[in-house]
């Protein structure tokens, strides 16, 4: 097969919080012509979106900064175009800061092709009337909606990378359709190829969550062991033309990738595996099956697709009340007794003072986090107690980490180490709305 | 036959989409997979995910990865976005599963 017939495709981030260093240990060692950065969760523009009312140059993802300063000088040498959700809940400044960190590293000018569209907050406002996928109609929700997303295919990063940007950003796109983008792109696929369509979501769906595929979330020591955790090596994707489909991970990183690793990971987050619907295509993984002759290279075959639905996903992010909880350890004898009384006490407070929790939870938890390994012994030894509640109003949910503090005079004996939090709420529901009622636009700028 | 748990014969990883759960259950051996197959029912499954909820269970097979897969509805008190648990993405209910027993015959090493 002509070298030329390969792409290679790598993910530099899987999850909000991943770890910086991988991305660069890709680019480094490993020949990619695309690097994707995934660092959405489903309630994240909801976040960022009140972000930018309190501050207009904000709601990007908090991670942008330090993710494309790390790559972005090895990306523009080498050629290696990023692909990114970044963009959140504002896209268009997202590019900039990437457009300005070039300028202060002393690059050329860097391209970005921002994806605008996924927001379709105005579009819903126009259609209480449809019915969200929990059941309930949008109406019950919308006085309290923050955001609305809908999950962008493929198309729109196969056409941002059209314009021959280095660095495509966007916000919501379904994860799998950022890496299927730049094959659509690169190969020249055609959407209604369903067999190279297959190949290319699968490609997504097992990259889109970082490491893992090649060790993380999946080591158990004794029984599935994996060298070297410190330093996971982040996945990519040999891609043919022809639709050939391998897993690898740089060379010499730590890690592992095997057939047991990627099971795992075909099956994360689907449901039915003969019909996992994404924008670009019903991926259908019954058939799926895995080949490994070489140490950390898995090839993936037997994935099929059906052509995509009418419509798109939205994730509705609405304010939903807040949160408080609160914390408070007892060791030694009766040490469970006494946070027992603890947990008493603390209901009957908020009952006293007329506060009611939609719903109230009550954790016990506990091994050596007061006296170290004195842990090890007693029946429990200590026990940290947390009770937590949901309110629509914030005093009510302040509330309850104040009275699990005060336990530490009020409370039973030896009660210590209190703490107490307080947190917004920002719920999800999801909606289909009919693709045709969403129109995205592509903007190239290019220089700071 | 012996009472083992399926941590013994099995891995498994949990993810979560709203407030359903997903694991799949992966057999080691070719032995294993069958013990699944016959024992590793949704009931039993359900039951022990009796303190967490009561909506059925789906079990999907690939018996070609010799995998289940447990579609959990209601399982993660409300979904990550407003659930009170800690592990509210249900991350730890992999090891929930895991911790199932089941009997395989003597000889299994």
């Amino acid at each position: 097969m002509a070298e030329s017939d390969v792409l290679r495709v790598g993910v530099g981030a899987g999850f909000s919080d991943d770890r910086i260093d991988p991305a660069l240990e890709l680019v480094t060692k490993v020949p990619l012509d695309y690097l994707v950065f995934e660092c959405l969760a489903e309630r994240t523009i909801a976040r960022e979106t009140l972000s930018r009312l309190k501050d207009s140059s904000a709601g990007y993802a908090p991670s942008l900064e330090a993710r494309i300063l790390s790559v972005l000088p090895e990306c523009i040498g080498r050629g290696i175009r990023i692909v990114t959700n970044m963009g959140a809940a504002h896209p268009g400044a997202a590019a900039r800061i990437v457009r300005e960190i070039g300028r202060s590293l002393g690059l050329r000018p860097i391209k970005t092709a921002t994806i605008l569209g996924d927001d379709v907050a105005a579009i819903l406002k126009q259609h209480p009337g449809l019915t969200l996928l929990e059941g309930e109609p949008l109406e019950s929700i919308l006085p309290r909606m923050v955001s609305a997303n809908a999950y962008l295919g493929a198309d729109v990063v196969r056409d941002g990378l059209a314009t021959g940007a280095d660095v495509v950003i966007g916000g919501r796109i379904a994860d799998p359709s950022l890496f299927l983008g730049c094959l659509l792109h690169g190969h020249g696929w055609q959407a209604d190829d369903l067999p190279r369509m297959a190949a290319g979501v699968l490609a997504g769906h097992l990259l889109e969550c970082s490491a893992q595929l090649t060790g993380g979330c999946f080591a158990d020591p004794g029984v599935k062991d994996v060298p070297d955790m410190a330093r996971l090596g982040f996945p990519y994707a040999e891609v043919a033309k022809e639709g050939r489909l391998v897993m690898r991970k740089p060379p010499g990183s730590g890690g592992l990738l095997s057939v047991a690793t990627c099971t795992e990971q075909l099956l994360y987050e689907i449901h039915d595996p003969a019909a996992y619907i994404t924008p670009d295509c019903i991926l259908d993984v019954s058939q799926v099956h895995f080949e490994s002759s070489e140490a950390d290279v898995v090839e993936c075959l037997g994935a099929r697709a059906a052509a995509r639905t009418d419509t798109l996903k939205v994730a509705v992010g609405y304010q939903d009340g807040w949160i408080g909880e609160g914390e408070v350890g007892y060791a030694g004898p009766h040490a469970l007794a006494r946070a027992r009384l603890a947990e008493q006490i603390i209901l009957e407070r908020l009952q006293l003072r007329g506060l009611k929790c939609e719903e109230i939870r009550v954790d016990l938890i506990g091994a050596t986090s007061l006296h170290g390994r004195a842990g090890q012994v007693g029946n429990p030894y200590e026990i940290r107690l947390r009770v937590a509640g949901r309110s629509p109003d914030r005093k009510t949910a302040e509330a309850v980490g104040f009275e699990v503090r005060a336990m530490h005079v009020n409370g039973p004996a030896g009660g210590g180490g209190g703490r107490s939090f307080v947190r917004e709420v920002l719920a999800v529901k999801s909606l289909l709305l009919p693709r045709n009622l969403v129109q995205t636009t592509i903007k190239l700028e290019e220089g700071a | 036959m012996r009472r083992v748990r399926l941590h013994r014969i099995a891995h498994a990883r949990a993810g979560d989409k709203g407030d359903t759960s997903n694991i799949s259950v992966i057999a080691y051996s070719e032995s294993s997979w069958n013990v699944l197959l016959t024992q590793l029912t949704a009931d039993h499954v359900a039951r022990a995910f009796s303190d967490l909820t009561s909506e059925p269970i789906r079990r999907y097979e690939l018996p070609q990865l010799r995998a289940l897969n447990f579609v959990i509805p209601g399982a993660l008190n409300g979904g990550v976005t407003r659930s009170l648990a800690l592990d509210a993405h249900g991350k730890s209910l992999s090891y929930l599963m895991l911790n199932i027993e089941i009997s395989i015959p003597e000889e299994t090493p």
